[in-house]
């Protein structure tokens, strides 16, 4: 856990710092590695899964926006599977078709890194056996970076499986974390006006199923730092109100409900220990604290207009951004989780909402209506020290609930881009068109937890 | 034990014969046959024709209201050759029944007539006047439901991102006032839930604060115009019940409203 949190944090300052050279929005890759990843073969029936394992390998290397990926017509003809294939008599310069690491670093693959392996089944297990070389090393020895063997079932899923965990120590090589196994919680509606339930999938869109059965409007949801909970706003009992869920197994953990009219927007602190939401009690709305149960509960801000969305900084536990209407159509606004040093971070112009923080503390992401009619969402970035931001999307369909992965380098959002409100994944430097991940019904709000 | 039984038997046996034996009377002699008739002497004079006797005639009731009916049987022994019955019935078989339906009171006379000459009886059947129609059942309203009547009570509408009644609203507001103490008196038990509702272009989040605000205000509008409080529940549903989902201003307006539903 410590080593994800610093590989979090290592991975957005280093986004951070490239972010902040340019803010009009496009952001120089020069820095970044070229890694050549050549289609893998597996030995005898290992091979009939080979096609779903080279395209798993490839997308979440490609997908960590850490890397250059060169493309597969640059390759040498000559393909190593493992690091004797290697010609370590070779001179310099001197070209053996692939069985030399520099015709892997010359022209015209030009690449940095090189992932190669092979698999087999052995023993009733799909076993992969996979290498990344560093190929401005001299010798094979020197060059390998990782060389491990990667185990899964005899299936299509063993294999997506160590393609996943390959992907994922080459990711961490270079600062970044891999997704696999977090989960991306949803509201999911099957048509407009029939009930809405919330849903969760696996990051990558797989595995989607329902997890609440309220036959309601369930909304809202948002995931707790360890990915245990759940809490949304459900209209399950009349009004809407806050449920509390443990998700494995799926269970209602009862919170409790303040007498109001509204009580909705919940979201975890940095510890689990507490969740702030929203309340009309004593007027509509104020962000309250309360424990993981609903007792306890406490007004933070004494708004005379809405306030909503809070969300706690993950990094830091004590300062918080939400929403309030306060000054005008809503913005996002910063204070401190006593309620103190409230100040506004977005400009005042059109409507901004839907704050996340990224893992790091220091952006957050949010919808804003800047440049737009009203109601016509973007995603945008911002420093919250600076309050610099940064536009990801422009302009194709509404944009709204930006979420950040726990890599803190992706986000989930929801689009109207291509007709109905769909949930999409993009790098969150918006340098890679956004990954659809949903397609059946209408699909909102989704939150990306572990 | 036995010979107990037997014997407590034999013992009633007896005694029931003895007691039956007191009982019994002497009978008396059988009377002795009567003498036989005696023989006629003299032929007797041919018989002269007797009139037919009318042996019934009557109504069946013999009160009737208007509009009913009542039966008249008759039976003629006798030598009859004609038997008939006045007001247009005609002539009849000497045995039969007929309904009849009289307008007002009215006798009915049979004559029976044959060689021995004729007879009559009549019947009366007295015919009153049907009683006046009950009273009606006291009037009822039309059967009304509690989300039928609200349904003809007028939404208020209100401006982007704002909760408070403009002027339209106002006047809308002050019938439906007027309609909702109506509701309210016919409807003792009910309450009434305010409904906020945004339209689609704020932030889901955001929406479900204004709406509860536009139910809110709508709410402390209708109180001071003198709708009991208790009796008005709120509720926002933001942009989640969207009454049409068009881009435009018209569509826009028509979801920024209050509006009103049946409580539980």
């Amino acid at each position: 856990m410590k080593k994800l949190f610093l590989l979090v944090f290592a991975l957005a300052a280093f986004w951070f710092a490239l972010s902040a050279q340019d803010f009009s929005g496009t952001i120089s890759k020069g820095q970044q590695p070229h890694i050549a990843i050549p289609d893998l073969r597996g030995t005898g029936d290992a091979q009939k899964f080979m096609a779903a394992f080279n395209q798993t390998l490839w997308n979440d290397v490609n997908g960590s926006g850490l890397l250059k990926m060169v493309p597969k017509t640059s390759y040498p003809l000559t393909v190593p599977q493992q690091p004797s294939d290697f010609d370590s008599n070779s001179t310099p310069g001197q070209n053996l078709g692939g069985r030399a690491m520099s015709d892997w670093a010359a022209p015209p693959a030009s690449a940095n890194y090189l992932a190669f392996g092979y698999t087999a089944i052995q023993n009733g297990v799909f076993v992969l056996r996979g290498w990344l070389f560093d190929l401005s090393q001299a010798t094979p020895t020197a060059a390998q970076v990782i060389g491990k063997n990667y185990l899964g079932s005899v299936d299509e899923a063993g294999a997506r499986k160590t393609a996943h965990e390959f992907a994922a120590d080459i990711i961490a090589r270079f600062g970044g974390q891999s997704l696999f196994g977090t989960h991306i919680y949803f509201v999911h509606q099957a048509a407009a006006g029939a009930p809405k339930e919330i849903w969760v999938m696996d990051w990558d869109g797989g595995n989607q199923r329902q997890v609440t059965h309220f036959n309601s409007l369930s909304i809202e949801p948002s995931v707790s730092p360890d990915g245990s909970r759940i809490a949304f706003t459900s209209y399950a009992k009349g009004t809407p109100g806050i449920f509390v869920f443990s998700v494995d197994p799926v269970r209602d953990l009862h919170f409790y409900n303040q007498s109001a009219s509204v009580n909705s927007a919940p979201s975890f602190t940095a510890d689990g220990k507490q969740i702030l939401y929203s309340s009309s009690a004593g007027g509509c709305c104020r962000i309250f604290a309360a424990n993981p149960d609903g007792s306890g509960f406490k007004p933070i801000t004494h708004s005379t207009y809405i306030d909503t969305e809070p969300k706690v900084n993950p990094k830091t536990g004590n300062d918080v951004v939400f929403v309030s209407g306060r000054s005008g159509p809503q913005q996002i606004y910063h204070m401190n989780i006593d309620g103190g040093d409230i100040e506004r971070l977005s400009e005042g112009t059109g409507e901004a909402s839907n704050p996340s923080w990224n893992p790091n503390g220091q952006l957050i992401a949010f919808s804003w209506t800047r440049g737009f009619a009203a109601g016509k969402f973007n995603v945008f970035t911002m420093d919250v020290a600076s309050r610099r931001y940064i536009q990801l999307t422009h302009d194709e369909g509404k944009n709204e609930n930006p979420s950040w992965a726990p890599d803190g380098a992706h986000l989930a959002f929801a689009s109207t881009r291509t007709g109905r409100t769909q949930i999409y994944t993009m790098l969150g430097d918006g340098s890679q068109p956004p990954t659809r991940l949903t397609t059946q019904g209408l699909n909102f709000s989704p939150i990306w937890g572990k | 034990m036995f010979n107990r039984r037997k014997i407590a038997a034999i013992t009633l046996a007896a005694t029931l014969a003895l007691f039956a034996a007191g009982c019994k009377k002497k009978a008396p002699p059988a009377p002795p046959p009567p003498p036989p008739a005696p023989a006629p002497t003299t032929t007797p004079p041919p018989p002269t024709p007797a009139a037919p006797v009318v042996a019934q005639f009557t109504a069946e009731p013999t009160s009737i209201q208007r509009g009913q009916s009542s039966t008249l049987r008759w039976q003629v022994n006798g030598n009859a050759t004609a038997v008939s019955i006045n007001q247009t019935i005609g002539t009849v078989q000497n045995t039969g029944n007929r309904r009849v339906f009289p307008s007002e009171s009215t006798t009915y006379t049979l004559t029976a007539t044959g060689p021995g000459g004729s007879t009559t009886a009549s019947a009366t059947v007295s015919v009153t006047a049907p009683p006046p129609p009950p009273e009606p059942p006291p009037a009822v309203r039309p059967t009304v439901t509690l989300e039928g009547a609200l349904s003809a009570v007028q939404d208020a509408y209100f401006d982007y991102d704002k909760s408070d009644i403009r002027a339209d609203a106002q006047s809308t507001l002050q019938q439906d006032a007027a309609a909702l103490k109506s509701i309210l008196a016919d409807f003792p038990n009910a309450t009434i839930v305010v409904e906020g509702h945004c339209d689609d272009r704020g932030s889901a989040e955001y929406n479900l604060g204004l709406g509860d605000r536009r139910a809110s205000s709508a709410k402390d509008f209708l109180v001071q115009l003198g709708i009991p409080a208790d009796r008005l529940k709120t509720i926002s549903y933001g942009k989640e019940r969207p009454q049409c989902t068009d881009e435009n201003e018209s569509c826009w307006q028509r979801n920024r409203r209050a509006h009103f539903s049946p409580g539980q």
